[in-house]
Formats: structure tokens, C-alpha cells, sequence
């Protein structure tokens, strides 16, 4: 028999893609209830203005429509608003402002794409003509999309009963530490930068269905999210009041997360309510100019960095001061992000012995702002590693010395850093080595020579990192504001004849974890791959989870299970005992399986469940039948992934085109459990982060319309921007968790902008150029050539 | 969308009588600008006349002339070995729009009918001097665009081809718009033995325009040096999230240059 290895470090084909390459994929919009109805939302047009009225007379009337929701006929049912899942405490103590966030405006509308009213009619295409017939009755007040307009003195006020625009004015670390390794370095470096908004458009746009079971009472609702189980808690316990056991939430396939879908929107509510209300299934799909206009953005932090260096490079302080967009609303993971994701990062890879950062988070009349691939730790390693380039061209270090010299050596780990974070392992040496080999660095004047003989400028740029993810330790976020714990949940199910399905509460939309926990559960349980089925995202099927998001899914959700698999074969074990007449202690189980130590006596897991579940000859005294069990895993720790990436760019110095012509990462995301897997999730994450260093952008002009609100307009990265990703890993273990997994759902978005810019930078350093914000366009890029070209010209 | 009467005639002046009579009648081709603006709810008309049974498409080339039924595709054009050997530059624009799809359903007379001021046919229709034809009557390229989304098209009135002379060399460079690729700037540069025309499409607010101080140039000195020092004034040049006006007249100049040296 020719057996394949297809345990953990297999590259085993994807068992979901056959699905999906089919076209067989499940989707939450291609789910029909019978008596269906369809809901279209109204949303402002307006950035900021009074809602004085609402006439909907006309549309009520209109063909086909079976009802019409404001916000004043919700109102007696008094449902909650849509919750915040943090809570942030500014420098005083007090809690950060948290304003009312309405499943529909009332009083207000304080963004373009805020909700106004529900119209539900038979069809999709009678909806949307009698919402067109609601006659809203605006006062347009004037409105702020930019941070820095939302803390200028007279500002426009978001919500005016908090009387200005600060959710939070937050700190970490010591200052005054800070202050007196500034006070005697020997050489400062200061940089302003900004990090771009990003809308994330995960290729399916957001639906929601729901359903109510008059009999029964209980409430269905399908929805495109990453969790499902908390979906559930915070619409039942917090807005509609439903009970858990009256409440299924399913989130069927799910076409791509990024973030955006974690979070608990108002449409799911607004649906959920609506069915019971109309006692009809009630369907909303997003198309996708509301999806620019409602899914929460990304990024949006405008930042001053400033380093404290003594006279050989060594890094003695840094101190940072961002402001951080939450947009009109808070949504689910808001304050956590530009806080405990991102400040906390500010060491990065490097021994800085003492950090200051304050974060002023504002509101404005924008999208909410919330988690989005990486989620605080691209912004951090953005600041940071830009920083990194600034110092060595205002000081004159050599970039990759600079960045050696200040490395957490691997030999100082556990390492605490000044701002809240123990790494537990990594080897930043090691992933630099393997990255700058396999780009050929020490080639690159030579490749930089032969392109300027094409007209070309060529650049290099490098970028090291960590991040921290596997979130969380319920006990650490509790202290830092989380209103949840951030543990996982495992059922494993061994069959009567051996084959088994394992439960998971994290939740699938493109990571390939049907795929990667298969083969976790396999290699572990000793049994075929293709024996082994994972079930997500029912929270009927399911005990309880807390989704995926925060590369967290295999080592927190990967951990609950190989708990759940140490109780089956603790378990197996006694039955094995039983069968075999020996003591339990000297039953070892190895390859699927139960042997008698020093004996040729086995049974395979298959006969053991067997007799579990038909426990004729069983000692059913001691324990219960069946082999079916269920782990709850709390993380110790974040993982810390981190690595190197490098990138290399040709301008074209006629139109300021880039062209990124080479790109490597080397990553450490612990151990790898399928490497196609792996270097797919990296190659994803780098592409989103070419994408936001050369070509994505939210625009909001100065009246807070979005200006970038259609794919005419907002730039994605299609295939033909993108390079071949050179992707390499370099393993340190993660040392808590039984599988020394760290993660790798989000390293690519966060090593890779700086890495571009700072490719970018370099193959425009004849110009005298220091920093370039992203996106770095054509035209942005024209513009610094075309001045610089003015100037030497002038000399 | 809003609901509509569909009609697909067979004869041209069925079509034609529908769209004659009712204003808010309006010619469907491939469908890959009008579709969207009916999802959008951006139109309501009462009638939509398909016109793909009336035989509008298909390629004639002959030694001085290509002529393009108003119903042939972008694809057809792009892959048509005759129209490639004729006039490349036109075979090259037609390429470049959009992606296969739009190229395998969006049509030549679609896309002069629509006059968007950053499509690329205009470009080329103007720069080779080429007449439009429709179902009552011939109009030349400099008498057809009439400014951004406006042409000398009455209502009702259908394209039913475009002839373009055989020029000598031609060439059609586009920067394209990061985010939609359409033209940001497209240059089409058509050289006669009477001499060279060029149009600029993308980059002005009242739609493709010829570059006249280009043209001269070109006429006399067939070469990219000869163009190198003709500023483009920004006045009268779109500005938006993408390129502001003096970026485009940087444009107009770099594209104009690579398509004289791409002239074939
Ligand atoms: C994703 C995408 C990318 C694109 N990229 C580009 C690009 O890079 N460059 C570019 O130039 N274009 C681009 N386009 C537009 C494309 O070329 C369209 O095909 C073209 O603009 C319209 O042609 P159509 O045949 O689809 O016309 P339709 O959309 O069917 O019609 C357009 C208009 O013309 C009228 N009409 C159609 N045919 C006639 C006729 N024979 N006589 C009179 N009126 C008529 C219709 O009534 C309608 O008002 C793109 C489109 C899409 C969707």
C-alpha cells in the first residue's frame, strides 16, 4: 500500500476548494426561506444633519411592500443599541465616551450610509422602488471626516451629548522615562506619518436573514459572519433580549472576512427583529456601494514618531502620540484597536527600553472604523519600520545594522517589553538572514545599475516585525477592557466505527481550516485525513466559540481540540485497559493506536469507539459509553509571530508608476501544520498590504462625502499589480500552547507596507525624498520627481 | 432596475421607429455601460431595443479603408488579424479595454454613442478622421463629439458602422485610471501622408480632443523629440482623486512620445 503523509506538515489539497471551484458553495444569499421577504435599507446621503421627519406615506402604499421601520416604531419595543465589545479608560480614569448607536437614526444621521429606515416588500426589486418614496426631511449640519478637523477647536460634535469629539485620550508606558532618555540622547529622530483608511471588500458583500418560528418562538438568523456565538450573545442578550436557547445563528460559507465581518451590525438585528414582527423571513443583501458606505473600515491614524538614539544607534527611548478614527459609531472591536492592538506593538523587534504612546481616539462623520487584517499591528509595524529607514537616512546607520544592532537577541526570551507584551519566542536574526539571502541583497546595487540603464529607478526596502495574536487570555483583556473572554471551544466526535467530526467555534471564510484541523486531528488521533470532517458556524451544532479573527483560529481553537483529543484517548485508554486486561497506566497510544506496554496486545481507536458506543464488554461502572468529547481552551499568552519582509520596486520616473518586481517574506508563525496553507495566507496578507501601500484609499472630501465609494474609484489590487511572493518560514515555537503554533492568518498585511514604502523611498532617495505616505500613487510619486527634478534644475 | 418593455427587432427602421417615437426609448448594444446605469436605477426607461439581431456586426477592410459594424465587439475588433495589419493602433485600443468580459459583450457603437470622456475608442475615431454612419446619415469625427457624454446623435438615431481611413502608421497608449482602467489619459496618434492627427481622450472635461500643437510638430518631424518640448496647458483638464490637471498634461506628453515611438 503506497501511503501518502498527510499529518501536520503535509501540503494536503484544500477538501473545501472542491465546493468551491465547483461553483457549490454555500452562501448566506443563496439561502431561500419559503414565504420570504426582502428588506432594503434607506441610508443617509447626508455626512451630518438633523432628521426632522420621515413621510412614509407614499411608500408604504407603494406595490408589493408589507412594511415600513423607523426608528420611532422600534422604539417601544425598547431594544437595546448596537454594543461596544471594549472598554478604554483615557489618562484620568474616566470611560471612554460610548454613544447611543441606534439599529436605525434617531434624532441624527452622522454618516453617509447611516441607516434611516427599513422598507419590506415581496420582492427585492418592489423594496428598493418604494424606499426610493420615503420622504426624509434632513437639516444638513456641518460635518468632519478628517482627524485632525475632529480635535480642531469649533469642531462640528459627532455626538452632542458628549460635547466633543474624544471617545478616548488613552496612554501606555512611562513617560517619564521617556522624557529623561530624550533629555540626554545624544541624537533625535522625528516622523509624521499617517496611516490610510481602507475599506476592506471581502468579495462577497454582507446578508443577513432572519427567521421566526411562531410555534416554537425561536428566532433563526443567517448572517455572514466570522462568529457566530458571539453574534448571538451580543444581538440576543444585548439588543433584541432573546435568550440563547431561542436564538440559532449560522454563518454558512462566508466569502471572505478580513475583519469586517466580525462585528455585530445593525442590518442582523434590524432582520432578526423584522421577522418577528412580520412573522415572514426577512432577507437583506448588501450590494456594493453599500457595503463601501456600512461594512466598518480599516486603519485611519494620523501619527508623530519620535526616537531617542544614543551616538552608536542604540535605541534609548520612543515616543509616540497618535489620533485614531472610530468613525460615527463604535463599532464591536473599536477601541481595542488603535489601544491593546497597536500601542502595545510599539516595541516591536527591538530592545527600546523605554515606549510612550498616547492615542486620542475621535469621532467623526465617517464608516466606523474597526479591525481590519492585522488590526493595529500593521499600523504599529508601519510607524515603526518606517521610523526604522528615517533613522538610518537622518543618521547615516547602515538600515539593516541599525535594525540588528537594537534586535531582541533570541537568547533574551521570554522577553518583557515596556509596553505590556512578554514575547515568549522568536529569532529576529534568523528570519532577517533567510530573507536578505533569498532576495540576494548584497545583488541589489547591481540590479539597481542595470535598471537604470532601462530609465528605471530601483528600489529596495526592508521591514522586520512581530505581532501578537492567538487572542486571547480571558483573565489579561478583561483587565484591558474586554467585555468577553477569548477562549475556544472543541467538540470531537469519534464515531462508532472510528471516523470522527470535530466542532470548532472558530469559523472558515477562506482560511482552509476544514482543511488544516482535519489534518491536526488525523495526525493527532492517528487516523486517515480523509476520516476526519470539520463543522463550523451553527450555534446549534456547535457549544460555544468565539469565531476567528486575530490569526486566533489553530492556536486557541487548534489548542481546545487537542484538549478535546487528550480527554478521548485518556478515555480510550480505560476502555483499552478494560479490553485488554491491563492497568491503565500501562496503556500508550501512539499511530491511532492503545497498546499494552512491552506487549504485542493493541487495539485501533476504531475498535475502541466501537466498543464505546456497543459497550456489551465495557466497565461501564467506571465510565459512560460513547467517546465524544469537549474542551474549553484559554490561552496563557498572545502568539508572536514576526519575520522579514523585503521588497523591491522599479519607478517609472516619467509617470511615477511602481511596479513592485520582487518580493520575499520570511515569516515565523510557529510550527506550520500545512505549508500551502500557510504560504497562501501570507501571500493573501501581502497582497493586501501592496495594496495599501501603493493603491488603496478611502477618500472623504472636506465634506465627509466618501469619494472613493465604488471600484471606479476606490483602487483594488488585482493579480496584475502584484509580484511573485517569495514566501519562507523560519520556526521558533510558541512555548504555551500544546502546539507550538503562533499563527499566520495576518503577517503579510502587517510586515509588508513599510517594507513597500521603504522599497519606494529608496529608489527615489536621489530626490531628497525622507517619507512618503500610502498609498504611494503614481501621481503622489510624479509630484515629489517633478519637484525634485524643478530643484536640481534650479541648483 | 426599473421595469421596461424589451424589443429585439430584426429590421433597422423597426428599431429605429420604436426609439423615434418615444423619448424615453433607449438602444441596448452590449450592455456594459447601459446595464449598470439600469442596476443603479440611474435610468428608467420605457422601452429597451436590444439591437443584436440586426446584423450590425462585422469587419471590412479594404486596401484604403476598415470598416466596423456598430455591433462588433471589442474582442473582434482585438482579435481581428485584418484590422491588426491595417491600422495596429486600433487593434491595440481594443485590446485594452476593460477585461474579457466587457470585451466579449461591449461594442464599438456603444461605446461612441456613450461618448465617455475616458473611453478609448473616441481616440482612435477621431485621430484617424473616421465617419460614423448611421441609419440616416454620415458624420465626420470632428463634427461627432460634442463634449463629454454628447455627440452629434439625434434621438433615436442608431450607428450602424464606423469607417476608418488607412493611415500610414498609428498608435494608441493609455494610462489607465488605477482603479477602473479607463483612460486617465489615452493618446492615439495617426500618421497619413497628409499628415498626423492626434487625440487625447481621458484627460479633458469636454471629452476626446485633438492636440493640435502636436499634430504640427508631428507633421513635419515624425519623431518623440519633436513633441518633447511642447508643453500641454492643465487649463480646461480634469482633476480628481487620481491625477490632478498638471499631472495629466504630464501625461498627454509622456503617453504622445512612447506613441510616436510606437507608431507602426
Ligand atoms: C468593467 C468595465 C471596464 C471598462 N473599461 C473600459 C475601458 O478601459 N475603455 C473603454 O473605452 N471602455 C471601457 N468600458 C466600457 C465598454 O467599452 C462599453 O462596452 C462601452 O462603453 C459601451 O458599449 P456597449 O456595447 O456595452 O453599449 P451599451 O452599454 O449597451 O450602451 C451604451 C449607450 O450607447 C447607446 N447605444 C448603444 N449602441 C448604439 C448604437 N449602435 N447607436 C446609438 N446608440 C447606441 C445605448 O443606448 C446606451 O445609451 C468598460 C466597461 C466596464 C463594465
Amino acid at each position: 500500500m503506497n501511503v501518502m503523509f498527510e499529518g501536520i506538515g503535509a501540503s494536503m489539497r484544500r477538501k473545501e476548494d472542491l465546493r468551491f471551484i465547483n461553483g457549490h458553495g454555500h452562501y448566506t444569499d443563496d439561502i431561500n426561506r419559503p414565504g420570504q421577504l426582502y428588506a432594503i435599507i434607506r441610508r443617509s446621503d447626508r455626512p451630518h444633519a438633523k432628521l426632522l421627519g420621515i413621510d412614509t406615506k407614499a411608500a408604504k402604499a407603494a406595490p408589493g411592500v408589507i412594511a415600513v421601520y423607523t426608528h420611532a416604531d422600534m422604539a417601544p419595543d425598547n431594544l437595546g443599541g448596537i454594543p461596544c465589545g471594549w472598554q478604554i479608560h483615557s489618562k484620568d480614569g474616566s470611560p471612554m465616551a460610548e454613544p447611543a448607536h441606534p439599529i436605525l437614526a434617531t434624532g441624527k444621521v452622522r454618516h453617509v450610509g447611516d441607516p434611516v429606515a427599513v422598507v419590506i416588500a415581496e420582492t427585492r426589486a418592489q423594496a428598493k422602488t418604494a424606499a426610493e418614496l420615503l420622504e426624509i426631511d434632513y437639516e444638513d449640519l456641518p460635518a468632519i471626516a478628517a482627524v485632525t478637523d475632529a480635535i480642531a477647536p469649533g469642531a462640528p460634535v459627532v455626538h452632542d451629548e458628549i460635547g466633543s469629539n474624544t471617545c478616548f485620550d488613552w496612554h501606555i508606558g512611562d513617560k517619564d522615562m521617556v522624557d529623561a532618555a530624550f533629555a540626554r540622547a545624544a541624537q533625535t529622530v522625528k516622523l509624521d506619518l499617517t496611516n490610510n483608511r481602507l475599506v476592506p471588500n471581502a468579495m462577497e458583500t454582507r446578508c443577513a436573514i432572519g427567521e421566526y418560528d411562531a410555534m416554537s418562538g425561536d428566532y433563526t438568523l443567517y448572517t455572514t459572519s466570522q462568529n457566530p456565538h458571539v453574534i448571538r450573545l451580543l444581538m440576543g442578550a444585548f439588543v433584541l433580549h432573546l435568550p440563547e436557547h431561542r436564538l440559532r445563528v449560522v454563518a454558512p460559507d462566508v466569502g471572505g472576512g478580513f475583519g469586517s465581518k466580525i462585528y455585530h451590525y445593525a442590518e442582523e438585528a434590524l432582520v432578526t427583529w423584522c421577522a418577528g414582527k412580520l412573522k415572514r423571513p426577512v432577507k437583506w443583501t448588501a450590494d456594493r456601494s453599500e457595503a463601501f458606505m456600512s461594512d466598518a473600515h480599516g486603519r485611519d491614524h494620523v501619527s508623530t514618531a519620535e526616537m531617542a538614539l544614543d551616538a552608536d544607534g542604540t535605541f534609548l527611548a520612543l515616543r509616540v502620540a497618535t489620533i485614531a478614527n472610530m468613525g460615527a459609531y463604535l463599532s464591536t472591536f473599536a477601541p481595542a484597536v488603535p489601544t491593546y492592538l497597536y500601542a502595545t506593538l510599539l516595541a516591536g523587534v527591538y530592545k527600546t527600553p523605554a515606549v510612550y504612546a498616547e492615542v486620542h481616539a475621535v469621532f467623526t462623520n465617517t464608516v466606523p472604523v474597526d479591525a481590519y487584517r492585522g488590526a493595529g499591528r500593521p499600523e504599529a509595524t508601519f510607524l515603526l519600520e518606517r521610523l526604522m529607514d528615517v533613522i538610518a537616512h537622518d543618521t547615516g546607520h547602515d538600515r539593516v545594522e541599525l535594525r540588528r544592532r537594537n534586535f531582541i537577541p533570541a537568547d533574551a526570551f521570554p522577553y518583557q517589553t515596556p509596553v505590556a507584551l512578554q514575547y515568549d519566542s522568536g529569532d529576529y536574526q534568523t528570519t532577517l538572514n533567510k530573507a536578505l539571502a533569498n532576495i540576494a541583497w548584497d545583488d541589489f546595487p547591481a540590479r539597481r545599475a542595470e535598471a537604470a540603464g532601462r530609465g528605471k529607478l530601483r528600489g529596495i526596502g526592508i521591514s522586520t516585525y512581530v505581532e501578537a495574536c492567538g487572542i486571547a487570555p480571558s483573565k489579561l483583556v478583561g483587565q484591558l477592557g474586554a467585555r468577553a473572554g477569548l477562549y475556544e471551544v472543541a467538540n470531537i466526535r469519534v464515531h462508532p466505527t472510528g471516523s470522527v467530526t470535530v466542532f470548532t467555534g472558530t469559523h472558515s471564510h477562506g482560511q482552509g481550516h476544514e482543511t488544516t484541523f482535519a489534518q491536526l486531528v488525523a495526525d493527532q488521533l492517528g487516523i486517515p485525513f480523509a476520516n476526519v470532517d470539520v463543522v463550523h458556524g451553527d450555534t446549534n451544532k456547535i457549544p460555544f466559540g468565539m469565531g476567528t479573527y486575530g490569526s486566533r483560529s489553530l492556536a486557541v481553537g487548534g489548542s481546545a481540540m487537542v484538549k478535546a483529543m487528550d480527554k478521548i484517548i485518556a478515555k480510550g485508554k480505560k476502555i483499552a485497559a478494560h479490553l485488554m486486561e491491563a492497568s491503565v497506566e500501562d496503556i500508550e497510544f501512539a499511530n491511532g493506536e492503545f497498546s499494552v506496554a512491552g506487549t504485542d496486545k493493541k487495539k485501533t481507536i476504531g475498535e475502541i469507539a466501537l466498543t464505546a458506543y456497543v459497550p456489551h464488554n465495557y466497565p461501564i461502572d467506571e465510565i459512560e459509553p460513547g467517546l465524544d468529547e469537549t474542551a474549553f481552551y484559554d490561552p496563557k499568552n498572545f502568539t508572536f509571530p514576526g519575520g522579514c519582509h523585503i521588497c523591491e520596486v522599479e519607478i517609472d520616473p516619467e509617470t511615477g508608476v511602481t511596479s513592485v518586481v520582487n518580493f520575499v517574506a520570511v515569516d515565523d508563525v510557529g510550527r506550520v501544520i500545512n505549508p500551502m496553507i500557510v504560504e497562501g495566507q501570507v501571500q493573501g496578507g501581502v497582497a493586501q498590504g501592496i495594496g495599501q501601500a501603493l493603491l488603496e484609499a478611502a477618500i472623504y472630501d472636506d465634506q465627509a462625502q466618501l469619494v472613493s465609494g465604488s471600484f471606479m474609484d476606490y483602487t483594488m489590487p488585482r493579480a496584475d499589480d502584484l509580484p511573485n511572493i517569495l514566501v519562507g518560514t523560519e520556526t521558533t515555537l510558541c512555548t504555551h500552547n500544546p502546539l507550538g503554533v503562533k499563527g499566520c492568518g495576518e503577517v503579510g498585511a502587517i510586515g509588508s507596507p513599510p517594507a513597500v514604502i521603504n522599497a519606494v523611498v529608496d529608489a527615489l532617495r536621489d530626490y531628497g525624498v525622507r517619507h512618503i505616505d500610502m498609498p504611494a500613487s503614481p501621481q503622489k510619486i510624479w509630484a515629489i520627481i517633478n519637484a525634485g527634478a524643478q530643484k536640481m534644475a534650479a541648483e | 432596475m426599473y421595469d421596461f418593455t424589451y424589443e429585439k427587432p430584426t429590421e433597422i427602421a423597426s428599431a429605429t421607429a420604436i426609439l423615434g417615437k418615444d423619448d424615453e426609448a433607449k438602444a441596448l448594444a452590449g450592455g456594459q455601460t447601459f446595464i449598470p446605469v439600469l442596476k443603479q436605477r440611474l435610468n428608467k426607461p420605457t422601452v429597451v431595443v436590444d439591437l443584436a439581431k440586426l446584423g450590425l456586426s462585422g469587419i471590412t477592410v479594404t486596401p484604403t479603408t476598415v470598416t466596423i459594424g456598430a455591433m462588433t465587439t471589442h474582442a473582434a475588433v482585438a482579435d481581428s488579424a485584418e484590422v491588426a495589419h491595417a491600422i495596429p493602433g486600433l487593434a491595440h485600443l481594443a485590446s485594452m479595454i476593460g477585461d474579457w468580459q466587457v470585451r466579449h459583450r461591449g461594442t464599438i457603437g456603444g461605446s461612441l454613442a456613450n461618448n465617455d470622456p475616458s473611453a478609448c475608442y473616441p481616440a482612435a475615431v477621431l485621430a484617424l478622421g473616421a465617419t460614423i454612419t448611421t441609419d440616416r446619415r454620415s458624420i465626420s469625427a470632428d463634427d461627432y463629439f460634442q463634449g463629454m457624454f454628447t455627440t452629434a446623435l439625434e434621438q433615436g438615431e442608431l450607428i450602424t458602422s464606423v469607417t476608418f481611413p488607412v493611415p500610414v502608421a498609428s498608435s494608441y497608449l493609455k494610462f489607465k485610471n488605477p482603479a477602473s482602467r479607463y483612460a486617465m489619459v489615452g493618446v492615439f496618434i495617426a500618421k497619413f501622408d497628409t499628415g498626423v492627427r492626434v487625440a487625447v481622450t481621458g484627460a479633458s472635461q469636454s471629452g476626446v480632443f485633438r492636440h493640435t500643437a502636436f499634430e504640427a510638430a508631428l507633421s513635419t518631424n515624425f519623431t518623440a523629440d519633436a513633441i518633447a518640448k511642447i508643453a500641454t496647458p492643465a487649463d480646461g483638464l480634469n482633476s480628481d482623486i487620481h491625477a490632478s490637471a498638471d499631472y495629466r498634461a504630464h501625461l498627454i506628453g509622456v503617453m504622445a512620445r512612447r506613441a510616436v515611438a510606437a507608431a507602426k
